[in-house]
């Protein structure tokens, strides 16, 4: 696959751990924060952190939209999808995130009409398909995932499509970010940037990072070689004593984003004054509604909706988890309560959660000390 | 929030504004290109696809410069080697 | 000894599709409820078939349901997974597949070309199988109480002599071996479903596997340990349940696993992992290390042009399954939870 197997290519992957590993400082103690949920989920994925020197460490941050999520707003959306002829869709990712009263699939499972979407324009086709039903799109997602909401909304909008509507979750990065570098707890050396976020707001958000807290951030890709060459130029910024702004994901983000997709969100949506991120309560500035102009297609003005905020089990470490305070079995449920099957806390349902990921990592670790040689095959 | 793939624009649809035919590695998808009006994409471009919309080009140019310079990363250690003589000291040594 | 697995209750208050995604949701009823219940405490690990005492004989017996939409689906139709997947269940079992019965459940107001083509593709099925169809069954329940239709087959066989396969006798140092590439039926099916508008050329790999297993059976049966057909949750889910019974560690290396591009781009597009997707022509067979090299041969000359050695036993760390590679690091590769759903994030 091009653009995908060059940057996993082994030899040169090789080489990038080699410059690590020249790089890093042995007397020094390194901690990364990966903001981004698809790079925690990069790292797991693509083993890298056998590659890493031990005194490199990977901390996960909160940007995995499904994990910041309050139970009260799943509850919210799976109320609407109960009201009659309403079709409720969603990415896979929100499929087996527990509400209150179960999760989405499991309320398909009880009758309620719950469908998979791929992609916003998918639930807008749906509502074309089946104009005597509601077609609900419940949306999640950073700043990447916005825009092609705001577009879709926009398209609704311009064709006249009337039973269709979206019920607005999206959440934007630097406050996310924010929040971190201001819990006292911290102490974070540099961050990778989410580059996928910021192929839409670019690289500029970031600067008051490098500027106010002198933390370095390099914008990266997801590749492994995204991810190792992020890190080395982390490294080389901390080695110089520097803290700049720095894009690695060239290929793909651009410096000043996408002004279009800058433009189709601030067409469609506004900032809420403030929104509850789960486990690190209420941050202001940090999510997006519906605006007025749009207020047809807005299913929180559609519908009525019980706003009851759920609070997590007073033994859930979400947040801890999530500010990267905490290692995920430092939990008291991590394992026990909660598991992948039976998950207390978004962390655990995500494929990108730092539970789940950890939750076989942690396994592993546990039961060996494994150096893992290459396998040999058959050759 | 983070799953994107480059895919290549195979063709643009005749019927509908900003929808694209993208292929990866034989697969095919339709996908809204409406997120790169201030530089609509051509065909055999290749572009960054998240939930079904084009969200960037990917740049060829700047794929390959990348590689290149990892690439060239274990290169000029051979050279600084060269320049300094076998069996010179290694590099970062704690003590 | 390998440390025995822990036995599990069943907590769940209703049963969902995730109990039928065939990964770790599926483990839990079957084995939480249903098997307590129905083999009074078996000791030994839930196989593909049951080999049981008849006579001075022992005759395997296997039976499977089969429920898919679409009906039919390019490289096949349900009519070719009913009598493969048995077949395949009693050959992976070491037996040689002889007969099958076979149920329909059919949703009233089905036409009646739809149930024809499915009757002839299983006979034609079980032809190129060579096992016999000896019996059954129909119903027809009342519109929408079916999905168009339902077909169970079950099949008895014969143990293939020398063959001796259980997860306890895979040891530290035996092979893996893959029969071809993963992903191609369930990657089919998920895009036959024409939800995602996701087109690629693909198609079901809906085969027997016996002659395969015939060939290694009568070249390397003192070597053959184990095998499985990965069907639903796919290969992650089968290695996982041989760590698990064995006791064991799976040591993949991923790069030497086979995957189609179309399967890999269509993963790649939509998150999946081509490992927990449900293959219906495939086997893994675990075989002691003096004899990998003549199970790649003889499977070669049998025809399975794709088998490859897809990674080692080894014994730590036990119960689980790794994944490993080129460049040297390392995943763990878990079941599947539910069905695979694809992902944004």
């Amino acid at each position: 696959m091009k653009f995908v197997d060059e940057f996993r290519d082994a030899a040169v992957i090789g080489k990038a751990v080699e410059e690590i590993r020249r790089l890093a400082d042995s007397g020094r103690h390194y901690r990364f924060m990966e903001v981004c949920g698809g790079h925690t989920h990069a790292i797991y994925r693509f083993g890298l952190k056998d590659l890493l020197p031990e005194n490199i460490e990977l901390i996960h941050g909160p940007g995995c939209p499904v994990c910041v999520l309050p139970m009260g707003r799943i509850d919210d959306g799976l109320a609407i999808a109960q009201e009659a002829g309403v079709i409720f869709t969603a990415f896979g990712d929100m499929m087996r995130v527990p509400g209150t009263h179960g999760s989405p699939l499991e309320h398909k499972a009880r009758g309620v009409d719950v469908r998979i979407v791929y992609s916003p324009a998918d639930a807008l086709r749906l509502a074309e398909l089946n104009p005597d039903r509601h077609v609900m799109f419940f949306a999640i997602g950073f700043e990447t995932t916005a825009p092609s909401t705001a577009l879709t909304l926009m398209r609704a909008k311009a064709r006249g499509i009337r039973n269709f509507s979206v019920f607005c979750n999206h959440v934007t990065i630097i406050p996310g970010i924010r929040a971190i570098l201001d819990s006292p707890d911290m102490r974070i050396d540099a961050f990778l940037g989410p580059g996928h976020v910021s192929t839409v707001i670019g690289c500029r958000p970031y600067e008051w990072i490098a500027r106010n807290e002198h933390k370095p951030i390099v914008v990266s890709g997801f590749e492994p070689l995204d991810i190792l060459q992020s890190v080395l130029m982390l490294l080389r910024q901390l080695g110089a004593g520097e803290a700049r702004v720095e894009n690695q994901y060239k290929r793909v983000t651009p410096w000043e984003g996408n002004r279009a997709a800058l433009r189709a969100i601030g067409e469609v949506f506004e900032l809420r004054n403030y929104f509850e991120w789960r486990g690190m309560g209420f941050i202001s500035q940090s999510a997006l509604r519906v605006r007025d102009s749009y207020a047809d297609w807005d299913a929180e003005r559609l519908f009525s909706v019980p706003g009851i905020r759920v609070t997590d089990p007073k033994a859930a470490q979400c947040g801890e988890v999530l500010k990267g305070v905490l290692k995920p079995a430092q939990c008291k449920l991590f394992g026990n309560e909660c598991t992948p099957e039976h998950p207390v806390g978004a962390l655990m349902v995500s494929s990108e959660g730092s539970c789940a990921a950890y939750h076989n990592y942690e396994h592993r670790k546990s039961l060996t000390n494994i150096a893992v040689p290459a396998v040999k095959g058959e050759s | 929030m983070c799953l994107a793939i480059p895919a290549r624009i195979i063709e643009f649809s005749s019927e509908q504004e900003n929808r694209a035919l993208v292929d990866v590695v034989g697969v095919r998808r339709h996908i809204d290109t409406g997120l790169l009006l201030d530089d609509p994409p051509r065909i055999g471009d290749w572009v960054l696809v998240h939930v079904g919309f084009a969200m960037s080009k990917v740049s060829e140019a700047e794929a390959l410069e990348q590689i290149r310079m990892l690439t060239a990363l274990g290169e000029s250690d051979a050279a600084r080697q060269e320049a300094e003589g076998y069996g010179s000291v290694p590099e970062v040594e704690s003590s | 000894m390998s440390a025995a697995a822990p036995r599990l209750r069943f907590r769940d208050t209703q049963i969902e599709m995730a109990h039928g995604a065939g990964g770790k949701a599926s483990r839990r009823l079957v084995e939480g409820l249903i098997a307590p219940l129905l083999l009074g405490g078996a000791s030994e690990p839930l196989g593909d078939a049951a080999h049981v005492a008849f006579g001075n004989a022992r005759i395997a017996i296997t039976a499977d349901s089969f429920v898919v939409k679409p009906l039919r689906f390019p490289g096949g139709s349900i009519g070719d997974l009913a009598v493969n997947g048995t077949v395949n269940d009693l050959a992976v079992s070491g037996a040689k597949p002889e007969a099958l019965v076979v149920t329909y459940v059919i949703e009233a107001g089905l036409p009646t070309e739809t149930l024809e083509a499915e009757v002839r593709a299983m006979a034609d099925a079980a032809a190129r199988a060579g096992v016999a169809i000896v019996g059954g069954d129909t119903k027809v329940v009342e519109h929408g109480k079916a999905d168009h239709l339902y077909i169970t087959t079950a099949g008895i066989g014969l143990p293939l002599p020398g063959v001796a396969l259980s997860p306890k006798s895979v040891r530290p140092g035996d092979v893996v071996i893959l029969s071809g590439p993963v992903g191609d039926h369930g990657i089919t099916i998920l895009l036959a479903r024409g939800e995602l508008d996701i087109v690629a050329d693909l198609s079901s790999d809906t085969r027997s596997v016996f002659p395969f297993v015939e060939a290694l059976a009568a070249n390397v049966a003192p070597g053959l340990r184990w095998m499985r057909d990965p069907t639903r949750g796919g290969a992650a889910t089968s290695l996982n349940e041989l760590a698990r019974d064995s006791g064991l560690c799976i040591a993949l290396q991923e790069d030497g696993i086979p995957v189609r591009d179309a399967v890999r781009g269509a993963c790649e597009l939509l998150g999946l992992d081509p490992l927990q997707i449900a293959n219906e022509g495939q086997f893994l067979a675990v075989v002691a290390p003096e004899y990998a090299n003549q199970a790649i041969d003889v499977l070669h000359g049998a025809g399975c042009a794709d088998a490859v050695v897809i990674g080692e036993v080894r014994a730590q760390p036990a119960g689980t399954v790794l994944g490993t590679t080129g460049y040297g690091g390392t995943r763990v590769i878990d079941m599947l939870v539910g069905d695979p759903l694809p992902r944004i994030c």
